[in-house]
């Protein structure tokens, strides 16, 4: 057990894994997501990064910003690499040629590189049950390429692919729930998360990392230039996803669901929309039922989690 | 003293990989290298090696599970066929281009479409230019023998390069031979232990791999990339002569049969030269002079030394087990290129066969002989490029 205290005030004295100097995007919700995930714990970590804006933005040429050993090598294999990285570690260890100092794997993945392109080779990774963590950092398009749309991408967002025309407004299907297809796979930790909720975030990859076996964590990253939001926003949008319920926090640990913050008060989605460029379209008089049927949906997926996450509390409590 | 055993090309390789015993191992089944990787498998169930096992989902991924492997630092093998090296095809451009020694059994098989799961080239030549580097096998015992070397060239301290060990897809690697087998212990320490370079489980000095780099210097990478290449048929070379001492058996970077005193050739890889030797044979009693090259190691391809070993001939018939539509026949464009260093350039011609498994027939060898001797006595090439062997 590594699990140290989360105090703010020990957490900021402690050594940064992922360095400034990045090349990240001023206002940028990734590299937050990437240092709560890394803060929340001692143990070792070997990490393998998806291409994408974490990747091509951390390490060029000879600079580089990560302080642990860290591999990439494609768009959708992120998965798939570590899997290869943790099974020479275990070889190895099994043949007595190193010794088993405890380290934790871990694959970082935006949202195209995860639930598109990625999508085969972390459900192998997953089915296959190696000791490993995946981190998707879903900002809800392709922004690396210039905002193109992804399954992960919202109902109605205006993105260069699916753009807010005159035919069609933005994009016509709603996102993937990719956290409830990774929890069908069985893995024994499955959970949601946002920086704006550094709490629960950090808790969150703290269990997972004294979990034996693949862990899933689906993490909420805002990109003000996809989202057409403001630069000093994504900490804010980050928690009006959770207060709004468009993003809960939860988790799935042995098939049980648990909704680990709940909002005191349940916020309009408009409120988590209306601060962001990408659904300007959606507040237009002639589109007024797109707001509807967003709400209704994020509605819908939230009665049905705030069921699971019940009738997960019941088989506890019996 | 080694064990002469009946095994067939798939079943040699399982064995050479049972006595490498890597680290690490991802694969996934496609025919015809399902039953090497299923042979593997149950050694590995048995416990008769040490390595890690990770049956992955897809080719894609078996390649990029290698590449993680070999970059945590260790031994790392896969094997493939046909559609499944196509779906590897980014990743062994990674992988090479990472400096990543993979070692991976080719079961050189047809592309779709249509769908064909028997022997061509069309895979390997596929990926030639990828960064790995090829040897080509003409039986069992080859294929045994390349896959026993390819480990020490590719890990080799000035190369680290991945390496494919190619046979021809059911011809070989279901083929019952006689193959003789090295004892598990001479096998080791031919081998040797692996050298970890710049391992990822270092902890201690964390790495990074996989960099962006863009206009400033991806080009000198390159460049060095090249370099190394042009490195390797010295480490091929080395490695072959411990080889010979090891087993006795003679490794060069080709093959020459017949070739010194002859005026004609005819150049050829992998299983299809057994036959074209036997032809040979028949020529060479009745008077004709006719010899035959056969590349083993076709990335990278040795030039100048194939251009010294032809310079005598007056026709050259190149033939193909591969197709490059609308170009002549990756081996055939090879071989034009070593003969642009010659003084006086023989006739070229370009033969098609054998494409998704059709047989490679003692008439179609002895057709290409009758035509070189037209070529070498006339100096006149009818047709540079034609399919033989072929239904019209």
């Amino acid at each position: 057990m590594t699990t140290k205290p989360l105090r703010l005030k020990e957490l900021a004295k402690g050594e940064d894994r992922f360095a400034h100097g990045h090349r990240m995007c001023a206002g940028c919700g990734a590299p937050i997501v990437v240092k709560q995930v890394l803060m929340a714990t001692d143990y070792p970590i070997i990490a393998a990064n998806a291409t994408g804006c974490l990747e091509v933005s951390s390490c060029i040429q000879e600079y580089t910003a990560w302080k642990i050993p860290w591999i990439h090598s494609a768009f959708e294999n992120s998965a798939a690499t570590i899997s290869g990285v943790e099974a020479m570690y275990r070889s190895l260890v099994k043949q007595g040629k190193i010794d088993d100092k405890q380290v934790k794997f871990i694959a970082f993945g935006g949202d195209g590189g995860t639930y598109d392109i990625g999508f085969q080779s972390l459900s192998g990774a997953m089915e296959r049950g190696h000791d490993m963590m995946y981190v998707c950092y879903d900002n809800g398009a392709y922004m690396n390429t210039g905002i193109q749309r992804s399954s992960a991408t919202p109902f109605g967002a205006n993105t260069t692919t699916c753009p807010a025309g005159d035919v069609i407004p933005g994009k016509p299907q709603q996102r993937k729930d990719l956290t409830r297809i990774m929890a069908a796979h069985g893995i024994p930790y499955i959970a949601q998360a946002s920086p704006g909720n550094w709490m629960d975030l950090m808790k969150k990859v703290q269990k997972a990392f004294e979990i034996r076996g693949p862990k899933f964590m689906n993490i909420i990253a805002p990109c003000n230039r996809g989202w057409r939001s403001r630069t000093d926003d994504a900490i804010t949008l980050a928690k009006l996803a959770v207060e709004t319920c468009y993003w809960p926090l939860y988790e799935i640990e042995n098939g049980v669901t648990r909704v680990t913050v709940k909002p005191k008060e349940k916020k309009p989605l408009v409120d988590f929309l209306k601060p962001q460029g990408r659904f300007k379209h959606m507040f237009a008089p002639e589109n007024e039922g797109m707001l509807k049927q967003a709400q209704d949906y994020v509605d819908a997926q939230w009665d049905r989690l705030l069921k699971e996450s019940a009738a997960g509390e019941a088989e506890k409590a019996e | 003293m080694g064990t002469i055993v009946a095994v067939t090309g798939n079943e040699a390789c399982a064995q050479a990989l049972k006595q490498i015993n890597p680290d690490v191992c991802a694969a996934y089944p496609i025919t015809p290298a399902t039953d090497l990787m299923q042979r593997f498998s149950s050694f590995v169930n048995d416990g008769k090696v040490d390595t890690e096992l990770v049956l992955v989902e897809s080719e894609h991924s078996a390649m990029s599970a290698c590449i993680g492997a070999a970059a945590a630092g260790g031994r790392v093998a896969t094997a493939t066929s046909s559609q499944g090296l196509a779906l590897m095809w980014e990743m062994l451009h990674i992988a090479a281009g990472t400096r990543l020694p993979i070692v991976m059994p080719l079961v050189n098989r047809a592309l779709s479409a249509p769908l064909n799961i028997h022997g061509d080239h069309s895979d390997g030549m596929g990926a030639r230019d990828t960064g790995w580097i090829q040897l080509y096998s003409e039986n069992a015992q080859e294929a045994y023998d390349n896959t026993v070397q390819a480990f020490r060239i590719a890990e080799h301290l000035d190369i680290r390069l991945p390496a494919m060990v190619c046979m021809d897809g059911f011809i070989v690697s279901h083929s019952i031979e006689r193959v003789e087998y090295i004892d598990d212990g001479d096998v080791k320490k031919f081998v040797g232990k692996f050298k970890t370079v710049h391992p990822l489980l270092d902890l201690d000095n964390p790495k990074s791999y996989g960099p962006l780099i863009l206009t400033d210097m991806y080009h000198e990478y390159k460049r060095a990339q090249h370099e190394v290449m042009t490195k390797v048929p010295g480490v091929v070379l080395d490695v072959a002569a411990d080889f010979e001492k090891m087993t006795g058996r003679k490794y060069s970077l080709f093959e020459t049969y017949r070739l010194d005193d002859a005026e004609m050739a005819i150049v050829v890889m992998s299983s299809a030269a057994g036959t074209t030797k036997d032809i040979i044979d028949q020529y060479r009693d009745r008077g004709v002079k006719i010899g035959l090259l056969k590349p083993r190691m076709f990335r990278p391809f040795p030039f100048q030394e194939i251009a010294d070993a032809l310079n005598h001939v007056k026709a050259i018939a190149v033939l193909d087990r591969a197709d490059s539509f609308g170009s002549y026949g990756p081996l055939f464009s090879e071989i034009t290129g070593a003969v642009m260093s010659m003084k006086s350039k023989p006739a070229v011609i370009n033969k098609i066969f054998g494409l998704g498994g059709r047989d490679y027939l003692p008439v179609q060898a002895e057709q290409v002989i009758d035509e070189l001797i037209q070529v070498a006595e006339t100096g006149k090439v009818e047709a540079i490029k034609e399919y033989i062997g072929v239904r019209e």
